[in-house]
């Protein structure tokens, strides 16, 4: 009988990072080494300890590297609470991948390129920007601006200070919500700090956060004079088969598991607002 | 008798003693009605409809129907207005925002009773004192009402209103029913007997929860099956659950608090005879405790609750259990 | 066209049976017929549908995908699938069977569902062309003829006998397997059989329902109509219209401790019910409103956006018979219409 894409693989966990106090980054191979299978950035994957549960995850890894996937994870139900306490060498089930890709061998081709996000939402885009920057002579520009609810709070800080920032090219904007000790750099909201930092219409805007800042951001962008067809973002609803079967996490006639998690906003205007 | 329900509806939605009205409304086929809510005289002209399949009790209703503005109207027949005294009864009906019109019931017919005698194609039903005429694509056929009866009207316990603002027709009695001898023949079984007759029944469920959505008793905000984290919420069987478990705890849950009203039964699509599981604890209750019928006041104490010296003792299920 | 005396009907069955796993319609101790594996005494009801629809088969209720050991940190993952015997299922009628087509459109497109497909390819399916609809059938809205039910075999009766035509390699394989017990037979009788049930069917009361105002394209208008709050005022909640219906296809996957090990297994599951969507931080569909929305959207909009324009619905009539409150996809549609 054939693979069945409801049965898993295995992947052992190799490392863990602590990223926020909510948030850990965890390394997965399988378990012969290397990855577990091939993904473009914006994919996501279904991750089990079986008995605890199966849930959908971004990659955040990017699929230039070549030697493992990574997945930031905010503790928020039961089995990410389970994540949260296991240790390194752990193995997990793992399968994928799934949904739709940013468009990064497409549409996103020489483009300018925003990045936008808050909190937690940067794990779908770090899989893009690295990409992006691995593959530098494709893009433009690329300008990031994440927010968080305070300094501790921000996901992949030391990639984004020792790496993201020292790179040529790119121009990384960091906010927090409210003033912190230790923080000298902008103070406020996402949205609001994008209106502040007025960026080039010309830019294709990639978005994930929040739906509320979500929501805020592309009304501002609006304001600004970016249109709804270059802005990017990515969706999450409860999925359990992850290939448009199980049928539980559509928006309209649209599965996020199989025709997502990656929509343009005019797309998404399209359909139902119920998500 | 529907024409004089709705003449009264009209009267108290003119006269402002309510806003609203809950009945049932007329479907595509001559047996099928939808509870609803009705808004105007026109609506009830429209749609409203009282006749022999008009069977769904509408008390669990008022729930949501009591909590809003202004007073409802609602047409209860003798064996709803049990269910609704007990709502009042856990605070779960506001009773000021509730005005009740009690009316006949000579029993409900089973469409289900009409189907398993092999009549399809049904065009119209009319019962002419008892004498049923079912026109059919295939035909005419009669046959006396009380054939095609529902279960639970063969063994009525009680054509008494317990609450009523007003009454549309004359109060009846509590009757004496039959309806513990099915339950005494059970009790009568082996266990094994018994057991086998469970297993049989309850390995038809297919988890479709109608039993207990439709259940005035079964009226908790977020029900212990829809914990998701249970293993066992909203689902089909992983296991035997449904055969072992489900159906006893939802039953060992209203007990003291079912009415027999007899709605699991009627909705359950597999046609499962849950109410026994009910009548079981009634009869139980009856026994142990003293004749106790739920829904019969609103101020009493139920006997699972209260505690007297009379009591029974424990070990008297150990007893009972011996063969 | 072959034909088999209905008196006869047990020694196919018989024949069947010494090879494969026969199912056949046969009425339960309530009196609804229900499919039932096919041995001696078990007797061919002339229902005209069962209880529980013949998704069964192919979709069951429930059923183990795989199982996983636990020892330590490591995992082990047991692939439990097997091959399924061929089987088949006997008097199907024209609803079930497009509806194993809807199914199809699901399960087997990419990525296949090898449960699915395992069970589908072993199984082959005679169909019974009705002869008796009831008022609660409508599969001609959705451009069914339930005198021409289709399958591997499509099977016909004219009152004394049952005639059978393959439609199928499977289908003529099977009528291969039983030609020792059918003679040739004229069809004059059938063909008259059939002319009487069209013109039932052209009578039945919900011969007129029209799917003109559904479809993909409708998706916006009919989303946000404001008819679903009364529609959905009166739903009990339950899954009784979803566990019944023949296309209903949602499932949920859970884990199971059995104490040695987990199993994940699948299981129905309904849009109706208040934690199919919900989620650790949220639940789009908060109220009874959208979830009924959802449902009757899924098969009226959303499916035919997906599927070339196929409606999700057969027309069986088991919603309309078995809902508790008599609310169902023909009131919907109904109360919907633009005419």
């Amino acid at each position: 009988m054939n693979n069945d894409t409801l049965i898993p693989h295995l992947g052992v966990v190799t490392d863990i990072r602590i990223d926020t106090p909510d948030v850990k980054t965890f390394r997965v191979v399988s378990p012969e080494g290397g990855k577990v299978f091939e993904h473009m950035p914006g994919q996501c994957a279904m991750l089990s300890i079986p008995g605890v549960g199966e849930a959908m995850f971004s990659i955040t890894s990017s699929p230039t590297n070549k030697e493992f996937m990574e997945f930031s994870i905010k503790k928020c139900g039961c089995l990410t609470s389970w994540l949260h306490m296991m240790e390194v060498g752990q193995q997990v089930t793992i399968r994928g991948p799934y949904g739709n890709a940013f468009p990064v061998e497409t549409e996103l081709k020489g483009k300018d390129l925003l990045f936008i996000a808050g909190g937690i939402g940067l794990a779908p885009l770090r899989s893009v920007i690295n990409y992006v920057r691995d593959n530098r002579a494709n893009y433009g520009s690329v300008q990031i601006v994440y927010g968080s609810r305070s300094k501790d709070d921000l996901v992949d800080y030391q990639e984004i200070i020792n790496e993201w920032m020292n790179d040529d090219g790119i121009e990384v904007n960091l906010t927090i919500d409210n003033p912190q000790e230790g923080w000298d750099g902008h103070v406020g909201f996402v949205p609001n700090y994008v209106k502040e930092l007025e960026p080039s219409t010309s830019k294709t805007v990639l978005i994930c956060g929040p739906p509320i800042m979500i929501k805020f951001t592309l009304a501002g962008l609006k304001e600004i004079g970016f249109q709804e067809t270059q802005v990017y973002t990515t969706m999450e609803l409860r999925m359990k088969c992850g290939v448009g079967k199980c049928g539980r996490c559509n928006i309209g006639d649209k599965y996020v598991c199989k025709h997502g998690p990656v929509f343009r906003f005019d797309q998404l205007n399209e359909l139902p607002n119920e998500y | 008798m529907q024409k004089a329900i709705i003449e009264r509806a009209k009267q108290l939605l003119a006269d402002g003693t309510v806003t609203r009205v809950i009945g049932w409304k007329k479907g595509d086929f001559a047996y099928d009605s939808t509870p609803a809510v009705f808004n105007s005289a026109e609506e009830l002209d429209k749609d409203f409809i009282f006749d022999d399949f008009t069977a769904s009790n509408v008390s669990k209703y008022l729930i949501k129907e009591s909590q809003k503005e202004g007073k409802v109207l609602v047409f209860l027949k003798p064996c709803d207005t049990y269910s609704f005294n007990q709502l009042v009864k856990e605070h779960r009906i506001n009773r000021e925002n509730v005005y009740i019109v009690g009316i006949e019931c000579y029993g409900k017919l089973d469409i289900e009773k009409i189907r398993a005698k092999g009549i399809s194609g049904i065009q119209s039903v009319t019962n002419n004192d008892g004498t049923l005429t079912i026109e059919t694509l295939y035909g005419t056929e009669t046959m006396p009402a009380y054939e095609v009866m529902a279960e639970r009207c063969l063994s009525c316990k009680s054509k008494k209103y317990v609450a009523y603002d007003e009454l549309i027709g004359d109060d009846g009695e509590v009757m004496d029913s039959n309806r513990f001898d099915m339950v005494a023949q059970l009790e009568a079984m082996s266990s094994e007997e018994r057991y086998n007759f469970w297993r049989e029944q309850l390995s038809k469920c297919i988890r479709c929860n109608a039993c207990r959505n439709v259940c005035p008793a079964c009226s908790c905000e977020r029900c212990v099956f829809d914990n998701d984290n249970s293993g066992i919420a909203n689902k089909a069987p992983a296991d035997s659950f449904e055969e072992n478990m489900f159906h006893i705890i939802r039953a060992f849950h209203v007990a003291g608090r079912c009415t027999d009203c007899g709605e699991c039964s009627r909705v359950c699509p597999q046609s499962i005879p849950l109410h026994l599981l009910n009548r079981k604890f009634i009869k139980d209750i009856n026994e142990l405790y003293g004749e106790y019928q739920a829904g019969a006041d609103t101020d009493s104490r139920a006997p699972l609750t209260n505690y007297t010296q009379g009591d029974c003792e424990p070990s008297v299920v150990h007893e009972r259990g011996v063969e | 066209m072959l034909k088999i005396a209905i008196e006869k009907i047990d020694e196919l069955f018989a024949l069947v049976a010494q090879n494969q796993a026969l199912y056949i319609p046969s009425d339960n101790k309530d009196g609804a017929a229900e499919y039932t594996r096919w041995s001696e005494g078990v007797k061919y009801s002339n229902a005209l549908n069962t209880l529980r629809s013949a998704k069964d088969f192919f979709f069951p209720q429930t059923e183990d995908l795989v199982d996983f050991k636990m020892s330590g940190k490591n995992i082990e993952i047991i692939d439990i699938r097997k091959e399924t015997e061929d089987f088949v299922i006997f008097g199907v009628r024209a609803c079930d069977a497009k509806s194993f087509f809807i199914l199809d459109n699901v399960y087997l497109s990419e990525p296949v569902d090898s449960y699915y497909k395992n069970r589908r390819e072993h199984a082959t399916v005679i169909t019974m062309a009705c002869s008796k609809p009831s008022e609660t059938c409508f599969c001609s809205a959705f451009g069914i003829d339930a005198t021409q039910p289709g399958g591997d075999v499509e099977c016909a009766s004219d009152g004394t006998s049952f005639f059978f035509e393959a439609k199928t390699e499977k289908g003529k394989a099977f009528i291969d397997s039983v030609s020792s017990l059918l003679s040739d037979g004229d069809t004059a009788e059938l063909d008259n059989a059939k002319a009487k049930t069209k013109e039932i069917l052209a009578k039945l009361p919900l011969a007129e329902l029209s799917t003109e105002s559904f479809g993909a394209d409708k998706l916006t208008e009919l989303f946000n109509s404001d008819k679903w709050a009364g529609l959905s005022e009166s739903c009990l909640a339950c899954g009784t219209c979803t566990f019944v219906c023949p296309t209903c296809q949602c499932y949920d996957i859970k884990d199971f401790d059995t104490g040695h090990g987990i199993k994940r297994y699948r299981c129905w599951d309904s849009c109706m019910y208040s934690d199919f969507t919900k989620m650790a931080h949220g639940n789009p569909r908060l109220t009874q409103l959208e979830r009924f929305r959802q449902r009757f959207m899924h098969k009226l909009v959303y499916y035919p956006a997906n599927y070339d324009g196929v409606f999700g619905c057969v027309g069986c009539g088991r919603c309309l018979a078995k809902c508790p409150i008599s609310m169902n996809i023909v009131k919907v549609m109904k109360a919907l219409e633009v005419k």
